[in-house]
This record gives structure tokens, sequence and C-alpha cells, in this order.
């Protein structure tokens, strides 16, 4: 396409009629328009939608559903607010799952790699059947997460979870009743408050606040009226 | 023409903008773009509010609306108390969960209360990043000028300084309690440049900072076995004889059943105002973002600081259709990417301040440049594939790995495709206007995160939000809980209310809605 052509500087479209799909929510067949998010398909049925929704960016991990396409008999899971529906689809949001979650004084842990078995003793009894990994629509291998805390390898948990919302599909298909998120949740955190180093500088800049380093500076900045400010402020690029 | 053809131009034009510099804004020249393009600036979208602490001071019309609208409840409710606490916390995204930790960890008893699930928040969408001025070439100092720079010099300086300086505190406290920020190979905490900062300044968590932080403080919120009421949205305040906060009434949203909670002091964490859909911009806000904490503090009197002022964020995505208004992180900006329009050419410094660049989008768009999908909606290009060629393969993925799967999930590799984008209503700039404790004009309430105002000025700085909201729940947890001893539980009473309605009428009574909204109304109506 050439630079100057005028053609792409504004391409008129035909403002699409959307095409109609039938979805089945809950056991329901619905009408509606191609390609909207599942949760707008919610929406857009009639439905109020209040357990289910929360940051409608894909990162809070309250949409967690179970879908199946037309004719295929395997049943997945997707945030609902980041998956676009399509014809034949049927869907049904994922109920509150009670999970247990320990309860611990992060801070106070002496021995964070055996405590995980006292707040967590069913996490070394994985069988290995993966379906947590199939259950995760984030794309983290759970499985592996699971046997790696357990081997005591946290810095690898803590970097393979980063992308965990706690959407909690994981949990539910365990048979061995682990709950594979808050495993690696308090992994994570073990692995940030007792393995990673104290950054020095950090400290250094705590300390020169408390000891007054930029009180000058401050005195002189606070002094100043708003034209003299805002010439200040022009000289910092 | 279909959206790949149209994409043609940013690969071909791609080697000959590599090298080149496009200056910032001279301070006139901004000013006059920002007038004619921000919608901050569109007098039509404003109006004057008829009542109340802030009379006479222009909003946009939406959100005029809901200030001076009625509440759900009349005189004769019932008071009884279901709950009794020193410390009521209403919100649970990331200010929320700072207050409650910290007026908990003070020894007071504090009750939680939130209107979704604990975390379902704008705080957990926070990807750029957190500003805290750690690096050694770096000073609170430079973090306040750069601050007031971005909020044309309208901050207040006594809420600034605070930021500012508690903010590497803030770090170390995160740290224990385990928030995993990125590091530098020698342990140090890594920095990354934010648009308008002077200096690197960003702390990072891969681009999941909101996130990390977030599912680390909700843990730390259960671990304390602090009382959560999830799913239930703060109706109205409550106030005693001499208009002090005492409480406030919930709606379980389960059940639609009133909770009362009687409370020594009030803390409102409840965030933005996305969902109001201002000007019907789209937005990157959570269900939730609805400004309910606005009307709450407005009618028990407290006065509001900046409220005809916004952001929109330049980087909301207009393609595909299902991630409409969604956040395409600034961080691709800081790392190079580049702002290209439909002639394949840049149009401003893509690290200028957020008001600056989205003024340029907008500008480019109404003057013809822009790209329009199928759908009808115009945008700019956002150069995503350009940071692989500066930086070698792998970099798109490897430092957004949260967008690379949100758009991945639609079919689109942004590693190889650019987006097309275009600004989304993204922030609150003012809101309830607090003191340095996050206190209100109304004694016994507080207010702190994205609700409060006067910090940001005109202007919030990218990643100065994340900040705001533990710096400021931390100072309205422990003040506080500072109070409970020398602070009775006072009278739960609904007089401010029959206050703000009396004066409704003198000036020709309520706008007629019923606020706080609680929840935008997305259902269709059928049938
Ligand atoms: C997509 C996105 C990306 C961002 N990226 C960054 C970034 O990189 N860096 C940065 O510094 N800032 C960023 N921000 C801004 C920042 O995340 C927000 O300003 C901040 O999270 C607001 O925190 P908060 O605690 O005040 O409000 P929120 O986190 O929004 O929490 C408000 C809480 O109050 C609840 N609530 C609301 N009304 C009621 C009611 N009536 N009753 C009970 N509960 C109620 C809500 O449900 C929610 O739980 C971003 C924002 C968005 C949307
Ligand atoms: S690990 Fe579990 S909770 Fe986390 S995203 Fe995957 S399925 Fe959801
Ligand atoms: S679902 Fe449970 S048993 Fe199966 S692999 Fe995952 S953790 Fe192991
Ligand atoms: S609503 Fe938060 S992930 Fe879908």
């Amino acid at each position: 396409m050439a630079q100057e052509s005028n053609e792409n500087v504004i391409d008129q479209p035909e403002v699409l009629k959307p095409r109609m799909v039938t979805i089945d929510i809950a056991g329901k067949k619905y009408e509606v328009p191609e390609g909207i998010t599942v949760i707008k398909a919610m929406w857009y049925a009639g439905q109020e939608v209040v357990r289910g929704v929360g940051c409608l960016g894909g990162f809070c991990g309250a949409c967690a559903t179970y879908y199946r396409t037309k004719d295929d008999p395997k049943v997945r899971t997707c945030l609902a607010c980041q998956t676009a529906v399509q014809d034949g689809m049927s869907f049904t949001m994922m109920p509150p799952f009670p999970a247990r979650k320990a309860l611990y004084d992060i801070q106070k842990l002496q021995d964070p790699k055996q405590d995980l078995f006292n707040l967590y003793p069913e996490a070394p009894l994985c069988r290995n059947c993966n379906a947590c990994t199939e259950a995760c629509p984030q794309k983290i291998d759970v499985r592996e997460g699971v046997w790696k805390a357990v081997f005591g390898d946290f810095q690898s948990v803590s970097e393979m979870f980063m992308d965990c919302v706690m959407c909690g599909m994981c949990t539910p298909v365990c048979i061995a009743d682990i709950a594979p998120n808050l495993v690696a949740l308090y992994v994570s955190r073990a692995q940030g408050a007792h393995f990673t180093e104290k950054p020095a500088g950090l400290d250094q800049r705590i300390k020169e606040i408390t000891d007054g380093r930029f009180n000058d500076e401050w005195k002189k900045i606070l002094a100043m009226n708003e034209k003299e400010l805002a010439d200040h402020c022009a000289t910092v690029k | 023409m279909d959206i790949h053809a149209l994409q043609q131009i940013v690969h071909q034009t791609r080697d000959a903008r590599r090298k080149q510099t496009i200056a910032k804004f001279s301070p006139a020249d901004r000013d006059q773009l920002i007038h004619k393009y921000h919608p901050d600036w569109r007098a039509s979208a404003y109006r004057p509010i008829r009542f109340g602490p802030n009379e006479g001071d222009k909003t946009v019309v939406e959100l005029a609306t809901l200030l001076e609208g009625d509440s759900s409840l009349d005189g004769s409710a019932d008071l009884t108390p279901h709950h009794t606490t020193d410390v009521l916390v209403i919100g649970g995204g990331g200010a929320g969960c700072a207050a409650a930790l910290h007026a908990h960890g003070a020894g007071a008893k504090v009750i939680l209360a939130t209107k979704l699930r604990l975390g379902d928040s704008n705080s957990v969408m926070a990807q750029g990043g957190m500003q805290i001025s750690v690096a050694p070439e770096d000073s609170p100092v430079t973090h306040f000028i750069d601050t007031l720079k971005g909020g044309h010099m309208q901050n207040d300086h006594d809420l600034l300084k605070v930021m500012v300086e508690e903010g590497p505190s803030i770090a170390k406290w995160l740290i224990e309690l385990g928030v995993l920020f990125d590091r530098q190979a020698d342990g140090n905490l890594h920095v990354k440049k934010g648009g308008g900062s002077s200096k690197p300044r960003l702390l990072t968590c891969s681009d999941y900072t909101g996130l990390e932080i977030m599912r680390v403080l909700k843990d730390e919120v259960i671990n304390q076995k602090i009382q959560l009421l999830e799913f239930c949205a703060a109706v109205e305040l409550l106030s005693d004889n001499d208009g002090r906060c005492t409480g406030a009434i919930l709606k379980d949203l389960d059940n639609q059943q009133h909770v009362v909670v009687a409370a020594k002091s009030v803390i409102l964490a409840t965030g933005g105002i996305g969902r109001l859909h201002i000007q019907g911009f789209p937005t990157s806000n959570h269900y939730g973002a609805t400004g309910d904490g606005l009307c709450l503090s407005y009618r028990m009197g407290a006065k509001l600081d900046h409220i005809d002022t916004f952001q929109y964020h330049p980087s909301g995505a207009v393609y595909p259709e299902q991630l409409i208004g969604a956040l395409v992180t600034e961080g691709i900006r800081s790392e190079g990417g580049q702002l290209v329009n439909a002639k394949g050419e840049r149009f401003v410094n893509e690290l200028d301040t957020r008001d600056v660049v989205s003024s340029s989008i907008i500008r480019e768009c109404e003057e013809g440049r822009g790209i329009r999908t199928m759908s009808g909606r115009v945008g700019v290009w956002l150069d995503t594939p350009l940071l692989d060629a500066e930086h070698g393969p792998g970099t798109v993925e490897k430092h957004f790995p949260a967008m690379m799967l949100q758009f991945e999930r639609f079919g689109i590799d942004i590693s190889k495709d650019p987006v097309l984008i275009y600004p989304t209503l993204h922030y609150q700039n003012g809101g309830v206007k607090i003191d340095t404790n996050s206190e209100t004009n109304v004694k016994n309430l507080f207010v702190a995160g994205e609700a409060s105002g006067g910090l940001h000025g005109r202007n919030r700085l990218m990643g100065n939000s994340l900040l705001d909201l533990m710096v400021f729940g931390k100072r309205s947890g422990l003040t506080a809980a500072s109070r409970t001893g020398s602070v009775t539980q006072g009278k739960l009473t609904l007089k401010h209310l029959e206050r703000f309605r009396t004066e409704a009428k003198k000036h020709g009574n309520v706008s007629g809605v019923i606020s706080p909204m609680i929840l935008p109304a997305y259902t269709r109506k059928v049938g």
C-alpha cells in the first residue's frame, strides 16, 4: 500500500450488522451477537450478574467459567470477560468453591520450606493427574508447580505463578484435594519474604530520609512562590 | 479495508521511525493542545453542581447528577446495628486492604466491607508499576517535582510531600509481606522510567504489579482474620447529632437486606468512576467503579477537590471489539513503543504526560489521520513489534506476558502486529478533599485511594496511584485506630440526610436519580 494513498487515512467501513449466534447459558438457549464476550452475552440475555464479575480486565479471576464448543465433548475453562462467544457454545459460571486456605504469619515462619508440609499436608500427595494444568485459563503448568513447591524450589514456583489470577479453577478438579493456587501463593510469599535478597539501596534511602538528607532541598522548594516553583520545575528534565 | 491491510504501513515505516526523536511540547504548546482536544475541556460535558459543599463548582454532567441524587434510605429506616466495630473500612482494593491491615496492626477492631469480592477492584489491574524514589540518582524531592509538573502545579504540597517521603518505607513493608518486585542483578530494586518522570522510578512485578500486591494483601487480610463483609455495598453513611461520622448502612447484594454497622471511624476506599462512562468513553476500570464514595461523602457534607478533571489513558484497546477500553499498559511506551497514525507518522513524544499524549491521539483522529475499524471505531497504532526489533526477539513476551496473553486469546500476536488504541476513561484525578491523615472535613470520616483528591492535582502521574493507596491507606488506618481509645461510639442517625434533602429542596430538588449507583446497568431489558 502506497504511503501517499488516501484510502487508509480513513477507511469508511460499512458498519457490519452483527451476525447472531445461538448459545446455551446454564442449559437455556439464547441468541446473541457473535464475538461478544461471555459476560456481555449474559447481560445481553437479560441476566443480572453480580457474583461472577469483578475487574472485567482478566486480572481478578471472578469470572471463572466452564464452556464447551459445538460438538466437542471436551469441557474447557475460561475467564468470561476475556473470551468471545461462538455459535453452539454452551457455558456456565463456576460457583465459589470451598477450598481450605491455611492461615499463617508469613513474617514469623522459622522454616518456610518445612512449614509447607504442616500448612498444606496434602501438597505432597499429588497424584500427577494433570487436571489442574488442563483447567488453568492462564496456561500455568500447575502440576509442575505443585511438585516444585514440594521439592522446595520456591523461586521457580513464584515465577511460574506470577500470572495466577486466583480464579480457583485448578481446585475443584484436584483428586488429592490440593488447592494448587493457595499452595503457590504461600510459596511465593515465602520466597519474597524469606529467600529474596534484601535490597540494600532501599534501606539506604530510608535512612537518608530519616537522617534528613533532603531537608535543605525541601526547605528551599517549599519556600518558593508559585512562579519560582514553576521556573524550578522547568529546569528538571 | 481489513485491519491487517491497514497495519502494513506500520511495518513499512518502522525502520525510518526508529532513529527519529520527537521533542516534548513546550508548556505553551501543551496547554494549547490540551485546551483544544482534551475531554476535560469539552465545555458542553460540564455543568455547575447546584447545591452542597461544592455548590457552583463545575463537573461532568454524569457526576453532578449522582452527587445531587437522593439516598435510597427513608427517614424511618431501622438503625439498630448488626455489627459494632472500631474501624469500618469500605472497599476492598489496595487502599482498603492497606487501611484495614494497618488499623488492625495497631490494635483496632476492624470490619472490611466491599461491594464485590475482596480484591475485585482497579488495584488488581495495575500493570505499569509503582513510583518510589529508590534509585541513588533519584530523590523524594525529584519525585515531588515530577509529580507537580504532571499535575499542572495544582497538587496539594502537604499530601504530596508525605507520599513521596513515605514511599521507600512502603516498599519495605510490601517486601516484608512477600511482594516480589523485579530486581537488578545486585539484588537492588529494578526501576523503570515512566511517562512524565525525569528519573527511572517505577517498581514493577513483571506486568502484574497490582495483581501481585493484591494477592499478598488479600492473603494477609485473611491471615489476620479481619472480619470481611463481601458483596456488601455501602448505600449510606451514618452521623451523630454533631455531624460526625458514626458508621454506615450496607446493602447485602445477595439478599438485598440492609446491614447497619456502628463504627468509631469510617474509611471510604471505594475507588474511581470509570463505569460512569463519562462523555461516552469506554473505560479500563473494574465493574464497581461507580463513584459511590463521592456521593456518600458529599451527602455527609465532605468537600470535593478537582472533580472536574479525569484521566483518559492514552492507550485503551480499540480492536479487537472484545477488549474495547481495556488498558494497553504504558510500559510498552516506556520501553520504546511508538504511536503511529494512518500515514505511518509519529506525532507526539510517547513519554509525554498522559493528558498530552491522549490529546494528541484525539487530534490525529479528529483531523482524519486515525484508523477506523469495521465496527466504526477510530484509533491510532501502537507499534509493539518495535520492541522486539529494538531489544531482540522475545522482548514483548518476556516483559509483557499479561498483555501477550490478553490479545493471544483473540488470535492477535502483539509481538508481530501493532495494536490499535484510543484514549480510555481511566482515573479520577480529584476526589474527596483530605488532610495528611487522610481525614475529610467530616470528623471521623476518612477517604483513601482513588476516591480522595488533591494529591494528584489535575493529572496523576503514572505509577503514583499505587503509592497513594499504600501511603494514605496506612495513614487513614493508623489515625482511625489511634482514635479507638478517645472516641466513644456516637449515635446512629440520618440527620445529614435531612439537611441534604432540605438543601436540595431549596435548590429545585434532587436530580431524580438514586445514588450511589453501586453497579452499572449493563443488563439488557428483554421482553
Ligand atoms: C487497568 C488499570 C491499570 C492501572 N495501572 C496503574 C499502574 O500501573 N500504576 C498505578 O499507580 N496506578 C495504576 N492504575 C490506577 C490504580 O490502579 C487505581 O487508581 C487504584 O487501584 C485505586 O485503588 P483504590 O483502592 O482506591 O480503589 P479500587 O482498587 O478500585 O478499589 C475500590 C474497592 O471499593 C469497592 N467499592 C466501590 N464502591 C463500594 C461501595 N459502595 N461499597 C462497598 N465497596 C465499594 C470496589 O468494589 C473495590 O473493591 C491503574 C488503573 C487501572 C484501571
Ligand atoms: S493456577 Fe489455578 S487459580 Fe491460578 S490462574 Fe491457574 S487455575 Fe486459576
Ligand atoms: S489436580 Fe491435584 S492431583 Fe492432579 S496433578 Fe494437579 S495437584 Fe496433582
Ligand atoms: S472479571 Fe476479573 S478476570 Fe474476568
